[in-house]
This record gives structure tokens, C-alpha cells and sequence, in this order.
């Protein structure tokens, strides 16, 4: 696969592409903490039930149902409700599926189906735990390390569990689970996609080897680590649009600027940013492929040194110098996308760059590079299809209610996360894990996937889709019911209630 | 009802089945019965388990001392509750060659204190599962016919190393009235309670459930071999206030080699016939990863259509 791509293509890495001398896969990172438990920690007695139990720190009781999480007693099956500062200025409480449970068969109503009241308008909220086979994971990670070849195979425990999908801006894609992974394969692969899916929605770091590629650690909300390196920065952009950007602040500070890219390395003079500003031109010549005038292909390997390039002395890439052109005394900063790599260098007799102390002023435009980068993170989408039975749960008429949806009448969430539903057929959402409670993700055996979800519509909408109506009690007699594992967590969504179209 | 009010839940998941519960104790009851004889007994039921965990917590100490008979105890064990007397009785006769606390039989002596509120004219069968320890009433005439998943997770069975097994074993048997049988009991170290075997679970059928339950925890240690990957942990470590102590109890069990998943089953196949012809239980049906052992009734017993088979 070396054939040339176009500018606007990253270059597809495949395994042969790989510099057979240098090992990618470094093997798996381990960065669980193996410090013992403290000894005798506090113990938190438990008063739920005659047992009494004593628990220590991280453990639970005789009932598995009570424990002691950091040093609280907490319910380990709570029925979660997220708490938010309604429009009307007073708490608010919503009941979210995490914890629900589900019916069975499907055709019996939703474990909870609540009446409530928003402005003056009865609203239903049907909540339940959904069992998803077909769902997936996408994660992006911001890095432009090598991470492995774009459909390369993603491995949990050695199982394939996914690939790595279309890069985007700053960010490596990944698609993870999905029915074939979950039941298409073998019972092992079945099981660790499972496991690793679960493990990725509740927001837990996670250990994935890419064929031909990185070994990661992914957590929503965290930076990767690649390789064993946390990463800490995004670039900024491509090395050609950092000369873009910075051209203008770097004129006057230095010669001659090269920006290390694993995409594209920038040359400033040769650049048209530097064209434009009338920078004279260096006589720099890089090896790799130019592309266009100070934009240049592979300039070295994929890795984990400068700017994703497997490059760790910068000076390597420099071909040389055009004799008629540069001249002793030029001042030379190498630097990558991120402003994490910079080294300074002067021109000598010879014409040869040699590494000098970095002056004041270019450590100052290197910092202004690395503070314009955003902090690197993992992001984490649930994508799951609740097209299917458990629309039962909710009404008589599944069409309906997938009808209702896509006509804004019936407001989803997950966990009382706001979702978007994917347009065309079928009630496809996806989900931010980072905005649902913790712990919102469970697994059954089949092996398939537990996800919270909430149809939110007003009363007549509901009676009018056929929803079951005899199944629909108010919110406070739920509440009363299941006071003894109800868990309040604060918020940061927006209120799910009232945000469907009102069908006049 | 608050959430430490302590008090014991009962609810109803469908016209013949309830759910009861108090603290760690979970019954799913199910009951056929005509007129109302169904409705009188569950109320009878339900006014007995409120009373249960409380008698069990006040003797819970020497509830959890190992049974022994040599060296002779300090003092004989002295239980006046009802349930904790049939622990007792359950555990006794393994006693002498096992450690074993009454707390093995737990489950099983719950089930079989409450399954008497339903032997009385009008309920045809009832059974009480108190998680996976099943306590069984019958009329003449009647049966039960009692599956058992190969793992307690479910997930159907593994294949060995060797990769010969992957398909979902299953075991399909029945009780009929006549049967001496009216208690199941399954161990394994995948189900709430531990295990210092490695079995993926392990079936008892016997008299009653506490007999099962004792039994099914003695043969799920017995399954065992020595594998670099197994993982065991002090039982302490993991709970406070276990009966277990410092025994090693198992958290993990790699794919193993079908020599070691043999040796592990002979060991476990040899501890339920050493039960079984000492009259204790009546068959056992032993799991470990994609491999069944059956011990079976004696063949002077009326035998129970015991139709296990790789399904």
C-alpha cells in the first residue's frame, strides 16, 4: 500500500508500511494501581437489615446489595435519579433507567412508567433498562500518534473486539463491540466484548492492543495512554496549518521555522504563509515527499516521538542546505504540533545546523503553540438501536412510538443524557457515556449490552400512540416504593422534561 | 418504609410468584394450589419469613463456628432456632471428615422451614428458591421438572483447552412424587457464596434443600486440581465477617487443560459418591468448563427420569 495518496488523506499505514526494525507494539500497558488494600480501614455498619454487617472499604455486606464506598454506605444497585435545577428555579428530579431493571417478555410494560408534571402539561416518562445487541462504541481519541492502520483489528485479552476507523481532525477513530463482535464470533469473543464494552460505557479504563499498531488505554474522559506515554496536548493542527497560523508571530524571532508533523511537516519560508510575509527563503531541504511548496509527505515513520513521527533526533530529517541560498548564522527552530518536541539550532561554517541554547523569545512562540492545544482526552459515544422489542414495553404499536420520535413528540435520553437520534429508520441513539451516571452499563449473558433509557412524552402523546396507560403511576408513589435504593446524583444535563414538540 | 428500617419485602411477580426478601435472603415462591388455599399459604409464608433472619442473626456467631467432633469442640453447638437447628442437622453427618460450618446449609434450611406454610389440603406443588437452593412440596401425582444451566453466570459452557466442546450443556430432570427428593441445592465458585473449588457448579438432589445446599458446597471444594492460574484469595480478604476465615476461596479459573478439568472432576465425582452411598444425597451433576460428571441414584432406589444429556 504505497501508493500515493492526496493531500487531503492522511497516509494509510498499513503493518508493511511499519519499519520492521522498530517494534509499535510495546506490549500491554499495565497501570492498575497493585498497592494492597489498606489494612483495617474504617468499617461502616450497615443497619438495612438485622445482619448488621461491618464492612470494610470497598467491600459489601452479606446481602451484596449494601456496601462501603469510600467509606459510605452505599446502595450497589441503586435506582438512579438525576437531580436537576428545573426551569422554575426548584430541584428537580427525573428517574432514570440505570437500575431499572426490564420486563419479560418484552410485550409486558416498562419496569416504570411515571406521570409527572411540567408546566402545567401531564408528561409520562417510560423508564427502562434496555438489552442491546446491536450497539457499539465510538471512541476518539486525541492524539496524532500512531495508534495502528485504519481497519486494523482492535484487541481486548487478544479477542477482536473492533478496528480503528476514519481518522478525524486532531483525533483517531475507533469502533468498538457491535453485534458481529458480540455474537457473530466465538463465545471468548463474544464474552471480552462484553466485558470491554461494559468496562468502556462506565466510564473505566480499558487495555486495547491495535494489530500493527499501539497498545492504548482508553478512559471517557481521560487522555490515552499510547505505548505507555500519557498524552498530554492536541496538536494545534497539521504542520502546515501551525505556519499558518503562528507564520506572522514567528517572523523576525527566527530564520527558519520547521514544524514536525506526522501528517504534514512545515517549512516557513518555503510555506506560503512565509512567502506571503516576504521571509527569505533558508535553502532547507527535508527529506520525505513534498507536496506542495513548504509542505512535505513522511518526512519519517509513524510513532510516538516528534509530532507522531518516530523521530527523536529532528536534525535527522534535514537533507541539507542549498549552499547558494543559506548562509553561517542562520537560525533554525524544529519543533512539532504540539509544542511538546522544540530544539534550536544555529548554522555553523560548514552550513551544518548545530543544536544552541533556545533564546528567550522562541521559548515564548514555542510555549503559545503548546497553550493553544487543547488537552488531549478520550471521548466515548454509546450507539445503540432501540428499534427493536423493547419498544413493547412502551406501547402496543412499536411503529408509533419510533414514529413519534422521529417527530420530536417523544424526547429520549439515556440515563437522563440528552442523545441524538440518528434520522431514517429504526430509533438509533447515540450518547456521551460521560454525561450519564456512573456505572449506567451492565451486561447479560446472551452476551449483550444493559443500557439505561427514558422515552419522555406528554400524557395525550402517549395515550395516543398506544402507550399501556394501566401501567402509569405518579412519580411520588415510585419514589415512596423504592425510597430504599433510590441514588440521587446532581446533573449537568438538560432537564428532559418538556423538551418535546407539544402536539396542539 | 425507610431505607434502614430493616424490614423484610415481599412482591408479587405474577399470580402464582412472589418475591420475598430481607436482607441477603431472596425467595422467588412459586405455588399452584386451588381456591384460596394458594393465598392462605403465602400469607402464612410471608408472616413466618419476617421472623427468620432475625432468629438466624441472634445465633449468627455460633452459626459460623466450624461443626467438628475431633479434637471434641470446646462445648457442644447450641441452637434453639428452628432454621438454625435444621443447619445443624444438615451439616452434622459431614462433620467428621469435613470442615464445615452450619452456614453451609443456610440457604437450604431457609427454604425448607418456609416451604411448610404450604403443605396443607388444596396446593397441588409449591417450591421455594432461595438462590439456587430450592426447597420442593409435591401432592401425589405431581412433578417438577428441574433444569440446571451448566454455569451459574449462564454463559453455557467452555470449551477445554483442547477446543473439542463448545456448545451449551444443560440437564433436564425430574421429581415426581414419589421421588426421594425435595431439595436441589447448586455451589459453585461463580455463584454469591464462595467456593474453594474451581466446579463451574455443582447440582445436588437430595431429602430436603439443607441436606442439598450442605452437600453441593462440600463437592464444589472437592472439584479442584493445582493450575498455575487459578487465582485464590483468603475469604477474608474479600468479606468481613466470613464463616470461611483465612481458606483460600477461588476468584478465578483460566480455560484449563482436559487433563487437569478430569483430575478436577474425578476428585468432585469421587466426593458426591462417597455422599451418595452413605444415604446423604440422592444424585449430583458436577460442571466444569464444557465437561459433565453424574453420580446417580443406586439403582435399588426407585430411580427419577434423569435424562442429562449435552443438549
Amino acid at each position: 500500500m504505497n501508493q500515493p495518496s492526496t493531500e487531503h488523506t492522511r497516509v494509510d499505514h498499513v503493518a508493511e508500511d511499519a519499519d520492521p526494525a522498530l517494534s509499535l507494539t510495546a506490549g500491554p500497558t499495565l497501570l492498575e494501581s497493585t498497592s494492597a488494600p489498606r489494612a483495617n480501614a474504617a468499617k461502616v455498619r450497615c443497619d438495612a437489615c438485622p445482619v448488621l454487617c461491618h464492612i470494610s472499604e470497598g467491600r459489601t455486606g452479606a446481602c451484596d446489595r449494601w456496601g462501603n464506598v469510600d467509606g459510605l454506605l452505599t446502595r450497589v444497585d441503586p435506582l438512579v435519579l438525576s437531580r436537576h435545577p428545573s426551569p422554575d428555579g426548584e430541584e428537580s428530579v427525573f428517574l432514570t433507567g440505570v437500575g431499572a431493571g426490564t420486563t419479560y417478555p418484552d410485550y409486558k410494560p416498562a419496569p416504570f412508567i411515571v406521570a409527572s408534571r411540567h408546566e402545567a402539561v401531564d408528561i409520562v416518562t417510560v423508564v427502562t433498562e434496555g438489552i442491546f445487541s446491536y450497539c457499539s462504541f465510538k471512541v476518539k481519541i486525541d492524539t496524532d500518534r500512531y495508534l495502528g492502520p485504519e481497519q486494523g483489528n482492535i484487541r481486548y485479552h487478544g479477542e477482536v473486539v473492533g478496528h480503528v476507523t476514519t481518522a478525524e481532525y486532531g483525533s483517531q477513530m475507533l469502533s468498538i463491540g457491535g453485534v458481529h463482535h458480540l455474537t457473530g464470533g466465538s463465545k471468548k469473543e463474544g464474552r471480552q466484548t462484553c466485558e470491554l464494552m461494559a468496562a468502556l460505557g462506565n466510564k473505566q479504563a480499558v487495555e486495547l492492543m491495535i494489530d500493527g499498531g499501539s497498545a492504548l488505554t482508553v478512559q471517557s474522559g481521560a487522555a490515552p495512554v499510547v505505548n505507555g506515554v500519557p498524552e498530554s496536548r492536541m496538536r494545534v493542527g497539521c504542520g502546515s496549518a501551525t505556519i499558518g497560523i503562528f507564520a506572522k508571530q514567528w517572523q523576525g524571532l527566527v530564520d527558519e521555522v520547521v514544524v514536525v508533523d506526522d501528517h504534514i511537516t512545515g517549512v516557513l519560508t518555503e510555506h506560503q504563509a512565509g512567502k506571503y510575509l516576504g521571509i527569505r527563503a533558508s535553502g532547507i531541504e527535508l527529506i520525505g515527499r513534498r507536496s506542495t511548496p513548504g509542505r512535505y509527505f513522511k518526512v519519517a515513520n509513524p510513532g510516538t516521538g516528534w509530532g507522531g513521527t518516530d523521530i527523536t533526533d529532528p536534525a535527522s530529517i534535514i537533507a541539507g542546505f542549498d549552499a547558494a541560498v543559506t548562509w553561517p548564522g542562520l537560525t533554525l527552530l524544529m519543533v512539532s504540533t504540539t509544542g511538546e518536541h522544540a530544539e534550536y539550532f544555529v548554522l555553523d561554517d560548514q552550513l551544518v545546523p548545530r543544536v544552541a541554547p533556545m533564546p528567550a523569545e522562541v521559548r515564548l512562540a514555542v510555549e503559545r503553540i503548546a497553550e493553544n492545544c487543547e488537552p488531549a482526552l478520550c471521548t466515548v459515544l454509546f450507539v445503540g438501536g432501540a428499534g427493536g422489542s423493547l419498544r413493547a414495553g412502551v406501547t402496543e404499536s412499536p411503529v408509533r412510538l419510533t414514529q413519534a420520535i422521529k417527530d420530536g413528540a417523544v424526547n429520549v435520553t439515556c440515563g437522563g443524557a440528552p442523545v441524538y437520534v440518528w434520522p431514517g429508520g429504526g430509533i438509533t441513539v447515540m450518547v456521551d457515556v460521560a454525561r450519564m451516571p456512573d456505572r449506567s452499563f451492565g451486561t447479560v449473558p446472551t452476551p449483550a449490552i444493559v443500557a439505561p433509557i427514558e422515552f419522555t412524552m406528554s400524557v395525550a402523546d402517549f395515550e395516543a400512540l398506544g402507550g399501556h396507560m394501566d401501567s402509569v403511576q405518579p412519580l411520588t408513589d415510585v419514589l415512596a416504593r423504592e425510597e430504599s435504593r433510590l441514588k440521587r446524583v446532581d446533573s449537568a444535563n438538560p432537564w428532559p422534561l418538556g423538551r418535546h414538540r407539544r402536539l396542539e | 418504609m425507610s431505607a434502614l428500617s430493616g424490614g423484610a419485602v415481599c412482591g408479587r411477580l405474577g399470580p402464582d410468584r412472589w418475591h420475598f426478601q430481607h436482607g441477603p435472603i431472596d425467595l422467588i415462591i412459586d405455588v399452584e394450589a386451588e381456591g384460596d388455599a394458594g393465598a392462605r399459604a403465602i400469607a402464612e409464608c410471608w408472616q413466618q419469613f419476617q421472623g427468620v433472619l432475625p432468629r438466624l442473626v441472634d445465633e449468627l456467631p455460633e452459626l459460623r463456628r466450624p461443626l467438628r467432633t475431633r479434637p471434641a469442640p470446646r462445648r457442644p453447638m447450641a441452637l434453639r432456632g428452628p432454621v438454625a437447628q435444621r443447619m445443624l442437622q444438615a451439616c452434622a453427618p459431614f462433620a467428621d471428615e469435613r470442615f464445615i460450618t452450619p452456614m453451609a446449609a443456610v440457604a437450604g434450611a431457609v427454604a425448607d422451614e418456609l416451604i411448610a406454610a404450604f403443605r396443607r389440603p388444596g396446593v397441588t406443588r409449591a417450591c421455594i428458591n432461595n438462590g439456587g437452593d430450592i426447597a420442593l412440596l409435591l401432592s401425589p401425582a405431581t412433578s417438577y421438572r428441574v433444569g440446571i444451566c451448566s454455569q451459574l453466570d449462564g454463559d453455557g459452557a467452555r470449551a477445554g483447552e483442547d477446543g473439542t466442546l463448545d456448545v451449551p450443556l444443560a440437564s433436564m430432570f425430574t421429581v415426581h412424587e414419589d421421588t426421594p427428593v425435595r431439595g436441589i441445592a447448586t455451589s459453585g465458585w461463580r455463584g454469591r457464596s464462595f467456593s474453594l473449588g474451581i466446579a463451574d457448579s455443582v447440582t445436588v438432589l437430595a431429602d430436603n434443600a439443607a441436606a442439598a445446599d450442605a452437600a453441593a458446597t462440600l463437592i464444589a471444594n472437592a472439584v479442584n486440581c493445582e493450575h498455575p492460574g487459578i487465582v485464590r484469595v483468603p475469604a477474608d480478604q474479600l468479606k468481613d465477617d466470613t464463616d470461611l476465615g483465612a481458606l483460600p476461596v477461588t476468584v478465578e479459573v483460566p480455560p484449563l487443560p482436559a487433563t487437569a478439568i478430569a483430575a478436577a472432576l474425578a476428585s468432585g465425582g469421587a466426593e458426591a459418591l462417597r455422599w451418595r452411598d452413605r444415604g446423604l444425597i440422592y444424585a449430583a451433576a458436577i460442571f466444569l468448563q464444557g465437561r459433565v460428571e453424574l453420580v446417580l441414584p443406586p439403582a435399588a432406589v426407585a430411580p427419577a427420569t434423569l435424562d442429562t444429556a449435552a443438549a
